[in-house]
C-alpha cells in the first residue's frame, strides 16, 4: 500500500518586510509532502526559515503564496468557522509553551481551551479528555488543578504537548519542543513524543536544530538553507551520508561523543548570507567547498536523484540513479 | 595533571532566596592544572556557573554567601578585596559569557571595547591599544578585523559577537579563561569554529581554560579533564577518556546514555533518567542523586558520599557508594534499555 499524503505543500512562499522596507523571503520555493503517520524532521540553522515554514503549514503565520493541501483540499483560503474546524486538526507544540499563557489559569483550563473553542466539546466530556491526557503525558490528572508556575521546564513541555493533543489533531508541528530542556529531561520528553506518535498514529513535522534529537524521532529528514529545502531523505540515508554539501557540513559539525577524535571535519567558512539578499545561483555557493562556475550563476532546483532522495544541488554527493 | 595553577578548597556558595538559603555550591575541592582545558559539566541548577563566577567574585552581593578558598598566585580570591579582584579579573582570569549581546555595550564600537579592556590593565597609548584590538579580532578568526572593529555589536552575527567576547577575554593574555556555555547560543557550524579557536588558544598561548557546558559532545571534542556536577557537588572527576568512556557514577552513566547521538546505532529508546534534579532549598541527607537513581540502597541515604578514588584510575574520582558489581549492573541496565 502506498502511503497517503496528509499535507502537500506546493510552491510555498512566506515574505516579511524587514528593516528599511526590504523584502525578506523567509520561505521560498517549498514543495513538500508529508505522509500520514510519518514524522518528518526539519533541520537547519537559525534564520533558515524552518520555524516560519512550520508555522505557515498550520497558518499560525500566513503564507504569501503557494498552496497547503490538507487531505487534498487547499487550506490557505479558508476563513471563519470552516477554518476553525480544520485548524483543530492541525496543532502546534512550541519551544516554550508557557511564554504566552495566562499564569493565573489552571492547567486543566489551559489544556481544555483548544478543545472547547475549536471542537465545541461539552464541559464534562472535555474534563474527561483532559484528565486522560494529563495521565498519558505522565503528569497525572491531579496536575489539572495547579498553575503553570508550579511546574518545571520538562513538566511544562508535557503540558504543552497535552494541550496540542487535546482536540485529537491529525497533524502536529513541534517547533524545537525539547531544545530548552536539560539532556536528562530532554530524553524523557523525546520518549514521550515517540510513544504518543505511535499510540495515536500522529503525523508530525518535528523542527529542530539538533540533528541527534531529530535522528531519534524522525522517519525522514528535510534540510533547509536560506529559506529553501535543499535536501530530503529517509533518516537512515541522510545519516549514512547527506547528498547536499550543506547537509554534509552540518552533520560533520556536530560534536561527536566518541573516543577517537573525528578524522575529518568539514568546516564551513564565512557567515550565513543575509536572507534579504541571498547570493545568486546556488545560495550555498559562497560557503561550499565544491562550488563551480555553474553554481555561482545557475540556481539548482530540488530534484529526485535516487528514489525518495531529493537534493537541490548541481553536484550531489551521491550518484544519480533509479529515478524516472 | 600538570602543575597546579588554581586550587579550590571547600568552596561553598549560598544564595538567600524566599524560603531559605539555596546551596548552589555545596562544598567543592578542585585543582586546575596549568595549560589544561577542564570541562565543568552539569544540568541547570547543578552549580557549575555559580562555581565559576565565584572564582573571580562576580557573584558577590548581600544575598550571596561564599565560603572556602580559591588559591591563585599565592593569594586567596575568596577573601580578596574588590580592588584586588578587579586587578585579577581580565588580567589574570577572564570570563566569557554565553550571551554576548547582553555582555557587550550596544553603544560602543566593538574595537573600542576590546581596546578599553587592554587599557584597563596596561599603560599603552590609545592608538596602540586600537591596533592591538584589531590584531586580537583577527586572532579569534574574524575575517575582516578592521571592518569588525568599527561595527556596533548589533551589526555582527551571533558567532562574530561571541568571538569579540573571546577577544575581550584575551585582551591581556590571561592565564585562565573561564568560558561559560560559550557556544550554546550558536549554530553547530559556528560552534565548530569557536571550539577550534579554544583549542588553538590552549596550544599557542598555553591558556588554561575552564569550559562550562551541558553539552557532552563539546566536552568530548575539546576537554582534557572533566568534572561532573550534580546539585552543587562534583560527583565524578577524571580525564576526558575516563569520565566519558568509563563512567563510574550512575548519574554520569545516565547522562551519557541519554544524549541523542548522530553516530552509532540508532536506538529505539533513549535511556532517560527519571525525575528531575533537586532545585529547592531543602536537601535531604545522603547522595543528592539517590531520589533518581535506579540503584539506590540504604547506604545512599545515610550520608553524602565523598568524592574519592574508588574502583577506577588513580586520578579518576567519584562520589558513589556502589561496589564494582553494582556499577557493572548499572552499565548493563542502561545498555539494555537502548536495545
Amino acid at each position: 500500500m502506498s502511503p497517503t499524503p496528509l499535507m502537500e505543500i506546493e510552491d510555498l512562499r512566506v515574505e516579511f518586510t524587514g528593516s528599511a522596507g526590504r523584502r525578506v523571503r523567509a520561505v521560498r520555493d517549498v514543495d513538500l509532502t508529508i505522509y500520514e503517520g510519518e514524522t518528518l524532521g526539519l533541520v537547519g540553522e537559525s534564520g533558515c526559515g524552518k520555524s516560519t515554514l512550520g508555522r505557515a503549514m498550520v497558518r499560525v503565520t500566513e503564507p504569501t503564496g503557494g498552496a497547503i493541501r490538507y487531505l487534498g483540499a487547499d487550506i490557505t483560503k479558508l476563513r471563519g468557522t470552516v477554518f476553525r474546524k480544520t485548524r483543530a486538526d492541525l496543532q502546534m507544540v512550541f519551544q516554550d509553551p508557557f511564554g504566552s499563557l495566562n499564569p493565573r489559569r489552571s492547567i486543566a483550563d489551559i489544556v481544555a481551551e483548544p478543545l472547547l473553542r475549536a471542537r465545541g466539546t461539552g464541559r464534562d466530556e472535555a474534563r474527561k479528555i483532559v484528565d486522560d491526557l494529563l495521565d498519558q503525558v505522565g503528569l497525572g490528572r491531579e496536575a489539572g488543578t495547579r498553575k503553570p508556575h508550579e511546574f518545571s521546564g520538562g513538566q511544562r513541555q508535557r503540558i504543552g504537548i497535552a494541550r496540542a493533543l487535546a482536540p485529537s489533531p491529525r497533524f502536529v508541528v513541534a517547533d524545537e519542543p525539547v531544545s530548552a530542556l536539560d539532556v536528562s529531561i530532554q530524553a524523557q520528553v523525546i520518549n514521550l513524543l515517540s510513544d504518543l506518535i505511535r499510540e495515536r498514529g500522529l503525523t508530525m513535522l518535528f523542527i529542530s536544530h539538533d540533528l541527534g534529537v531529530v535522528r531519534h524521532i524522525a522517519d525522514r529528514i528535510a534540510v533547509m538553507y536560506l529559506g529553501q529545502i535543499i535536501e530530503i531523505a529517509s533518516r537512515d540515508d541522510f545519516f549514512a551520508g547527506p547528498a547536499h554539501p550543506y547537509g554534509e557540513a552540518l552533520l560533520s559539525s556536530v560534536p561527536a561523543l566518541s573516543k577517537e577524535p573525528r578524522r575529518e571535519r568539514i568546516e564551513l567558512t564565512g557567515e550565513l548570507p543575509d536572507p534579504a539578499d541571498p547570493p545568486a545561483g546556488c545560495t550555498f555557493h559562497t560557503r561550499c567547498r565544491y562550488a563551480t562556475d555553474m553554481c555561482r550563476t545557475e540556481a539548482p532546483v530540488l530534484r529526485e536523484v535516487q528514489p525518495g532522495r531529493e537534493v537541490r544541488c548541481h553536484l550531489p554527493l551521491i550518484p544519480v540513479k533509479g529515478t524516472s | 595533571m600538570s602543575e597546579a595553577l588554581l586550587e579550590i578548597r571547600g568552596l561553598t556558595v549560598g544564595f538567600d532566596v524566599p524560603g531559605g538559603r539555596l546551596p548552589a555550591v555545596a562544598g567543592i575541592d578542585l585543582t586546575l592544572g596549568k595549560g589544561e582545558i577542564l570541562a565543568l559539566v552539569g544540568e541547570s541548577g547543578s552549580g557549575k556557573s555559580a562555581l565559576s563566577m565565584s572564582l573571580v567574585g562576580l557573584n558577590r552581593g548581600p544575598r550571596t554567601h561564599i565560603g572556602g578558598e580559591v588559591l591563585f598566585g599565592g593569594r586567596d580570591l575568596v577573601g580578596a578585596g574588590e580592588k584586588e579582584l578587579r586587578e585579577v579579573r581580565g588580567k589574570d582570569i577572564a570570563v566569557v559569557f554565553q550571551d554576548a549581546l547582553a555582555a557587550l555595550n550596544p553603544t560602543q564600537r566593538v574595537g573600542d571595547q576590546v581596546a578599553e579592556m587592554i587599557r584597563t590593565h596596561r599603560r599603552i597609548s590609545k592608538r596602540n591599544a586600537s591596533k592591538r584590538a584589531e590584531e586580537l579580532l583577527g586572532e579569534v578568526g574574524i575575517a575582516n578585523p578592521g571592518q569588525a572593529a568599527r561595527a556596533y555589536p548589533h551589526q555582527l552575527s551571533g558567532g562574530m559577537r561571541q568571538r569579540v567576547m573571546i577577544a575581550i577575554g584575551l585582551a591581556n593574555d590571561p592565564a585562565v579563561l573561564i568560558a561559560d556555555e560559550p557556544t550554546t547560543a550558536l549554530d553547530v557550524t559556528i560552534q565548530a569554529q569557536v571550539l577550534r579557536l579554544l583549542k588553538r588558544l590552549q596550544r599557542d598561548h598555553g591558556t588554561t581554560i575552564v569550559l562550562i557546558t551541558h553539552d557532552l559532545g563539546v566536552v568530548a571534542e575539546v576537554a582534557d579533564r572533566v568534572a561532573v556536577m550534580y546539585a552543587g557537588r562534583i560527583i565524578e572527576q577524571g580525564t576526558r577518556d575516563e569520565v566519558l568512556f568509563d563512567p563510574q557514577h550512575p548519574y554520569t552513566m545516565g547522562l551519557l546514555s541519554s544524549v541523542p547521538r548522530v553516530d552509532g546505532p540508532a536506538v529505539s529508546r533513549l535511556p532517560a533518567i527519571a525525575g528531575s534534579p533537586l532545585t529547592g532549598v531543602a536537601r535531604p541527607d545522603g547522595c543528592a542523586f539517590a531520589p533518581r537513581c535506579t540503584f539506590v540502597h540504604e547506604a545512599c541515604q545515610k550520608q553524602t558520599p565523598p568524592l574519592q578514588r574508588r574502583y577506577a584510575g588513580e586520578a579518576h574520582l567519584d562520589a558513589c557508594v556502589l561496589d564494582e558489581a553494582g556499577r557493572a549492573r548499572a552499565r548493563g541496565a542502561l545498555e539494555e534499555v537502548a536495545q
